[in-house]
């Protein structure tokens, strides 16, 4: 199964039961549909209800991005998996906070560990940042709140932003402070980016489970439109993006020329940078390592559906959550 | 006996002989069937076996759907005949519903691939047994957290395996 990602203007057509992109250049390329999955809107494009219609009936997700690639929306086919049981657990999670501090603070512990593994390799240089976070690490079982928790999850995210500059070894992406919206600079747009990507991929697999996407644990049910997509991008996002950026800069792949600038201060990953960046988070995600409870090859797509998986059984009281600590 | 209280799809009775945890699972709503390759291999093979039958797909009382009916038999399609318990106990539920309504049949399973087809008829037994059957889905589809999971020899071939068997050590 794939995801498409469209970059250039024009037209979706449907005729019967094919899809055809036409381009403003009067290139015309059909879509498989039969084995997309996630449909990536990055341009400007036309298309009429028969298509929607299609997508419905294929199960493909569609997910728009506006002129500066934040994510904006999505259109997703009728929800197949549904189950009541579920929902009701999953709220009565919520409203009881006892409940559902064990379940913000699991995502933050699995956030935290992945933090920490990315930034041990550069221990020589970031010993004190280490030190910090293991301290502030020790406060997240004392929180009593879900704001104490969330104030503890930012001052450790701040101290291990502090440690990039040591990671990334390039003045081009020097790292003063965590700024979104806009970004301002070269790493606060990857970051952003990034954030866009790994959104929409949890929120995807979170789609082929039961979970609804509203009922969060850690960010406020409701304050976003799909919160505990956010949630479970926690875990991911150091384990998966993080590397992936530092990897793309330390290697040279992403370089100064693959932004721009608007208005002079909202800088941007231009379309050939989107490009580079979307084509090796898609080769990571289909990475596989062995999974050593079900002793099976899984890809890190697949492990987001587990942590999904993981969280189910938890709310229908089958067996306690213990979020992804990544083992290899 | 209370049919009303007691009445249970096919598919229903097959997990109860394959799996307890997965006929609860399943009775929540709690589907993993959709994206299993074996599952639409299975799907696949339902349809384009036996296209020449006239009656395909009947569902009585909104409750079983029967593959294939005629005069003197319904007909099930089964891509293995690993499940042939399960698979038996299914066909003679039907067999056992069809005739409280006064429909008498006998039962055939088709393996086509493996080009088998099974006859079956209902016996005094099964009829004083079918209804126990139905009691034991009751019983465990209201239970209110699923039974633990247990390592059967066919786990790993199962749509739901992924789901069982996910876990973090500590």
């Amino acid at each position: 199964m794939k995801n498409v990602y469209l970059f250039n203007n024009g037209r979706i057509q449907r005729k019967d039961s094919t899809i055809y992109l036409v381009f403003e250049d009067g290139t015309k390329k059909t879509l498989p549909i039969e084995n997309t999955e996630n449909l990536h809107v990055f341009a400007e494009m036309d298309f009429n209800t028969p298509f929607l219609n299609l997508m419905n009936q294929k199960d493909v997700n569609i997910h728009f991005y506006n002129y500066y690639g934040y994510y904006s929306g999505s259109y997703t086919p009728r929800r197949k998996k549904v189950a009541g049981f579920v929902d009701v657990q999953q709220a009565a999670h919520v409203l009881d906070l006892n409940k559902r501090l064990y379940i913000a603070q699991q995502f933050v512990y699995s956030a935290i560990h992945h933090m920490l593994r990315n930034i041990r390799r550069y221990k020589d240089e970031v010993e004190p940042f280490i030190h910090e976070i293991t301290q502030l690490k020790k406060q997240v079982a004392d929180a009593t709140d879900i704001q104490t928790l969330m104030g503890i999850e930012g001052k450790i995210r701040f101290t291990y932003y502090q440690c990039f500059n040591a990671i990334i070894k390039n003045p081009d992406f020097q790292f003063t402070k965590r700024e979104k919206r806009p970004p301002t600079n070269p790493i606060n747009a990857l970051i952003s980016f990034g954030n866009s990507l790994m959104y929409t991929a949890v929120l995807s697999e979170m789609y082929k489970t039961q979970l609804n996407p509203t009922i969060s644990y850690l960010h406020e049910p409701g304050s976003r439109r799909f919160s505990l997509s956010l949630d479970i991008a926690e875990i991911f996002k150091p384990l998966l993006m993080d590397n992936l950026i530092f990897m793309l800069i330390n290697k040279k792949m992403i370089r100064a020329e693959h932004f721009e600038y608007i208005e002079e201060h909202i800088c941007l990953l231009n379309e050939t940078g989107r490009k580079i960046f979307i084509a090796e988070f898609e080769k990571r995600m289909s990475t596989t390592i062995k999974h050593r409870k079900l002793n099976r090859q899984t890809s890190y797509r697949f492990l987001i559906r587990l942590e999904c998986y993981k969280l189910i059984k938890h709310l229908i009281g089958d067996e306690d959550y213990k979020a992804l600590k990544a083992w290899w | 006996m209370q049919w009303d209280d007691l009445k249970a799809n096919g598919l229903q009775v097959q997990y109860l002989k394959v799996c307890e945890r997965k006929l609860w699972l399943h009775s929540h709503q709690l589907g993993f069937e959709d994206e299993d390759d074996k599952v639409q291999q299975g799907k696949v093979l339902h349809d384009t076996s036996y296209q020449r039958q006239k009656s395909k797909e009947v569902l009585i009382e909104n409750l079983i759907r029967i593959d294939m009916m005629d005069k003197h038999y319904v007909g099930e399609v089964k891509s293995s005949s690993k499940m042939e318990q399960a698979d038996k106990a299914q066909i003679l539920y039907y067999l056992f519903v069809l005739e409280q309504m006064g429909i008498y049949r006998k039962g055939k399973i088709h393996y086509p691939k493996e080009k088998r087809v099974d006859e079956i008829e209902l016996t005094e037994e099964d009829r004083e047994a079918i209804p126990k059957w139905l009691a034991q889905i009751q019983q465990i589809i209201q239970l209110d957290k699923p039974p633990k999971k247990k390592k059967l020899r066919y786990c790993t071939k199962c749509a739901y395996y992924s789901f069982c068997w996910v876990g973090e050590e500590e």
